[in-house]
């Protein structure tokens, strides 16, 4: 019997013949954690008589959540992390570097066929590259840190197959918020997604990582793409370390395969306050919005920027509207400082902040009044995600957000797109 | 282990966010400051209405949402005696057992809001005292009895050098 590649890639590295349900105990490839995660390992590490990591090459922390620090605690949890990463030589990623999630890839860390922990439950986002990789709490990426290691409960699999072509306007994005859709948001619950089909193996590397990003918002544990010769050439250009790329055998067991004709998707919005609640964009062009969001793990890359410039050339952010992007790094940001997209946004009126989280996690720099309305490109929309419960949110690609904050109004990008 | 205690209820797909915001958990590590925040967003009185060892009641996917452990922690520090939910997602389930929340999981379209609950963690038993129904709840897994049974994961590793989970 074949195996699928969370099997492969759990078998490799825990050294058993690894079978979903089994509990193998497994080598991790790397691991990180991020400002809101990290000070807790740490405190866990010095709990469990911790005195040095496994492998400092391997460990990451990145400040990205708070940064640069909006009050005087979460500069003293900062300082927590800074102290620790000068006393163990580990890597740190200091404000303005990005989000974790696209600094990991980006500097070249994970690779296809690796295991990666990290403290943040969108680690799945490596899974564009064809890694296994996972979110865990701060006292498991303590107990890794020592150990190199962590136990994992070998996931079934679900197989997504993505028949056709995704048409004009609509993204990655708009495919995981209509998978959301179907599947739920406890619908892959413990489970690795496999996505593929002629959809999916089309998608560039920027476009892998949103898809497999949102694959926790279903409730999985994973969201695996088998990589393509793009990812291969991207990978190599960014990593000096080995890898095998790892791919399904043609035999392999799935818990549950399910198939979705994308070629007539339109794009996608999730309604608040709940990521699985989808529906059409044009169902929704009546509601006014008063904060447009450009940025996260999610989609802040500089596919992303190209998309939201390509929309907003030439035009004016609504007078009403807020345009708030938050680069996912700073070699996001300096590529769009190159290519002109980043002059294109600011003339349209965009606010750019710090490479980093930005709103999306209610820290700071931009939380939302009492009864107003965001559309954000972000993961979760879940009340009082960006620091205020009485405001509301609406997910949606980078085109849907650049068309709304344009019109003042929730707004299908087609018709911005000749 | 038997607790005992008074249900608040709650639906399904409780995310973390609910448990304890964002705005608040990147600021401290003190979590009796977090536990006065637990699940404010969803209902703002209800840390207030909580007596020591009530336990959460809730439908599917508790604690769906981001990795955070100060999840757990918040609801530890605010005295709450178990997570009863219809199921769990899996980093909350795993941080808990980790911290040593008692996570149980079981059937609980029965259980109401107030109902008086008997839960008898090794037994694997929710008695709901009100209405008179007992349920048998999921065990959890051997290894994770162990890392539960030795006070959390930090405790785990401290007590055996590392990982000793008896695969």
């Amino acid at each position: 019997m074949g195996k699928t590649i969370a099997e492969k890639i759990l078998s490799t590295h825990s050294g058993n013949d690894a079978r979903a349900g089994d509990i193998v105990l497994a080598d991790v490839d790397f691991v990180m954690g991020q400002d809101g995660t990290s000070p807790l390992a740490i405190k866990a590490f010095r709990d469990m008589g911790g005195e040095r990591v496994f492998d400092p090459a391997k460990v990451a922390m990145v400040i990205d959540h708070g940064a640069p620090s909006p009050n005087e605690g979460t500069a003293n949890l900062h300082k927590l992390m800074r102290d620790f990463a000068r006393e163990q030589g580990i890597i740190l990623y200091d404000i303005g570097e990005g989000v974790c999630h696209q600094l990991i890839p980006e500097r070249g860390h994970v690779v296809p066929g690796d295991l990666v922990i990290g403290a943040d439950s969108h680690t799945c986002t490596y899974g564009g590259l064809g890694a296994f990789s996972t979110g865990v709490g701060s006292t498991d990426l303590a107990a890794a840190l020592i150990t190199g290691k962590t136990w994992l409960k070998v996931p079934e699999s679900m197989k997504i197959v993505c028949r056709g072509r995704l048409p004009a306007g609509t993204y990655s994005k708009d495919l995981a918020l209509y998978l959301a859709g179907r599947l739920t948001a406890s619908g892959a619950t413990y489970m690795s997604c496999e996505f593929c089909g002629e959809a999916v193996g089309h998608l560039g590397v920027d476009a892998r990582f949103t898809l497999c990003n949102m694959a926790v918002e279903m409730g999985a544990k994973a969201g695996i793409i088998a990589p393509s010769g793009e990812v291969l050439a991207w990978v190599r250009g960014r990593s000096k370390k080995k890898f095998h790329p790892v791919f399904a055998d043609e035999d392999a067991r799935y818990a549950d395969a399910r198939e979705f004709d994308v070629s007539r998707l339109v794009p996608q919005v999730a309604r608040p306050h709940k990521v699985d609640q989808v529906c059409d964009a044009q169902d929704l062009s009546g509601v006014e919005i008063h904060q447009a969001f450009i940025g996260t793990c999610t989609n802040g890359r500089l596919e992303d920027l190209r998309v939201a410039a390509a929309i907003l050339e030439g035009k004016t952010v609504h007078r009403s509207v807020r345009l708030v992007v938050a680069p996912a790094s700073k070699q996001v940001l300096m590529g769009a400082l190159r290519e002109g997209v980043l002059k294109i946004l600011l003339e349209a009126g965009a606010t750019v902040l710090v490479p980093g989280c930005g709103p999306c996690v209610g820290t700071h720099a931009g939380v939302p009044a009492d009864g107003e309305v965001v559309i954000s490109t972000a993961n979760r929309n879940f009340k009082g995600r960006m620091g205020n419960s009485a405001a509301e949110i609406y997910l949606a690609s980078p085109a849907t957000v650049a068309a709304s904050a344009i019109t003042g109004k929730i707004t299908d990008p087609r018709k911005f797109l000749g | 282990m038997v607790l005992r205690g008074r249900s608040h209820r709650f639906g399904d797909d409780i995310n973390t966010d609910y448990i304890i915001a964002g705005k608040y958990k990147f600021k401290t590590l003190d979590m009796d400051e977090l536990a006065k925040h637990v699940m404010e967003d969803l209902d703002p009185g209800f840390h207030a209405r909580l007596k020591p060892g009530d336990f959460i009641v809730a439908g599917k996917n508790f604690g769906c949402g981001s990795s955070r452990e100060q999840a757990p922690l918040a609801l530890i520090h605010s005295k709450v005696g178990a997570v009863i939910a219809a199921s769990f997602a899996r980093l909350f389930y795993r941080n808990a057992v980790n911290t040593g929340l008692p996570v149980v999981e079981c059937d609980t379209s029965g259980i109401l809001d107030g109902d008086e609950l008997e839960v008898d963690l090794c037994r694997g038993t929710v008695h709901n005292l009100t209405r008179g129904i007992t349920v048998n709840a999921s065990p959890l897994p051997r290894f994770m009895q162990r890392i539960f049974e030795d006070g959390g994961l930090a405790a785990h590793i401290r007590k055996h050098g590392g990982f000793h989970l008896g695969l």
